[in-house]
């Protein structure tokens, strides 16, 4: 990487990169991003390449989250967008997905020519039933502080988990019903 | 239903993103609804392995609709799903960037954003749920699950770990 800073001279915070700078740090931060790509972008961006501050990435974070889609791949089209229009939201996209995209495919087609082997079978069993336990860890993490204020919001997540997870209906009708519920209920709370 | 498994991809999947507020993660129980119990695709075996793959690889959780758009009709099956799940809600971020920070302290947008915050996260409660049970046949499976998430909850142990040891111990045949 010839335009990337040097080792150890780290440039001011707030200093855009390059669009190739752009490419290969999403590209880093995605290969390198296990269970969760969020810390990594954040210690890319933030700490190491300083392109941002603490700030400004939770900022542009919570747009990203805020819309619907993976919130990695949203920070990076509305982060590429800012830089450089178009060409910068593709840029970002590509690093974010192209080489995770590769990996998968590759891994696809293993599963596909070896996934009735029965070792194989019983090893993804295994890693199946430990990645639920790792959702059910993060999902308890984000609900504590929903939990901790009483208000509509722990009554609405109740709500979504049931008609969801229990009743199995499908979820555009959930969303359809819940999202404007409790929107308006937010804005309630926050009249008063 | 359209008979092309293509172009039935793509409407369910790019449908499915515009839904999918909180990550994939949240969009977890509708795949599974769809492609196990509506389409019948997959099966409740092959939906929990093609999360844990998705786990396993490097980059973002949403790299599951890859596997089961190959699962369904291989390359362009992966392509399509792919396309579908992504492109329309990187468009919509591409434009709302554009006015968003405008409407910065505006109590709607405030009411918005505090209104689908508890939205998703039921929905992905609702994930880790239909993911375990997906996954855990046995009671022992049910132990890694329950293992896995207080040692999460409590430590911050590298989760390819969690993987390894995991993955071991289903080699075995226990679970």
């Amino acid at each position: 990487m010839p335009d990337s800073p040097p080792a150890g001279a780290s440039p001011p915070p707030g200093t855009p990169p390059s669009l190739t700078e752009l490419f290969s740090a999403f590209a880093v931060v995605s290969v390198s991003s296990f269970g969760g790509a969020l810390p990594w972008a954040r210690r890319m961006i933030v700490e190491q390449r300083r392109w941002m501050t603490a700030q400004e990435f939770n900022e542009t974070f919570s747009l990203a989250q805020f819309l619907p889609g993976p919130n990695l791949i949203n920070f990076s089209v509305v982060y590429g967008s800012r830089l450089g229009g178009v060409t910068g939201a593709v840029m970002a996209l590509a690093g974010l997905l192209g080489p995770p995209l590769i990996i998968v495919t590759v891994l696809a087609a293993l599963y596909a020519r070896y996934g009735d082997i029965a070792a194989l079978t019983r090893i993804l069993g295994g890693i199946a039933s430990a990645a639920a336990g790792l959702l059910i860890a993060s999902v308890v993490k984000m609900l504590e502080p929903v939990f901790r204020k009483l208000n509509f919001a722990p009554f609405v997540a109740i709500a979504g988990f049931i008609a969801v997870a229990l009743i199995r209906w499908p979820l555009p009708i959930v969303f359809a019903v819940l999202a404007p519920v409790s929107i308006a209920l937010a804005w309630v709370s926050m009249r008063r | 239903m359209n008979s092309n498994p293509l172009t039935t991809l793509f409407g369910y999947f790019a449908l499915l993103s515009l839904f999918a507020v909180g990550g994939a993660n949240a969009a977890i129980p509708e795949m599974h609804r769809v492609a196990v119990d509506v389409m019948h695709w997959m099966s409740d075996q092959q939906f929990a392995d093609s999360f844990a793959i998705a786990q396993m690889s490097p980059g973002p959780n949403v790299i599951i609709v890859t596997l089961i758009g190959y699962h369904v009709a291989g390359l362009a099956g992966a392509a399509v799903a792919t396309v579908a799940m992504t492109g329309p809600t990187c468009v919509m971020a591409f434009v709302v960037a554009r006015f968003w920070d405008r409407f910065k302290d505006a109590p709607w947008r405030m009411a918005i954003q505090s209104g689908l915050v508890p939205v998703s996260l039921g929905l992905i409660a609702a994930s880790a749920f239909v993911l375990a049970r997906a996954a855990d046949h046995s009671i022992y499976a049910g132990i890694i699950t329950a293992v896995t998430a207080v040692v999460a909850y409590w430590t911050r142990l590298n989760p390819l770990w969690v993987f390894l040891i995991a993955g071991a111990i289903g080699l075995t045949g226990w679970l």
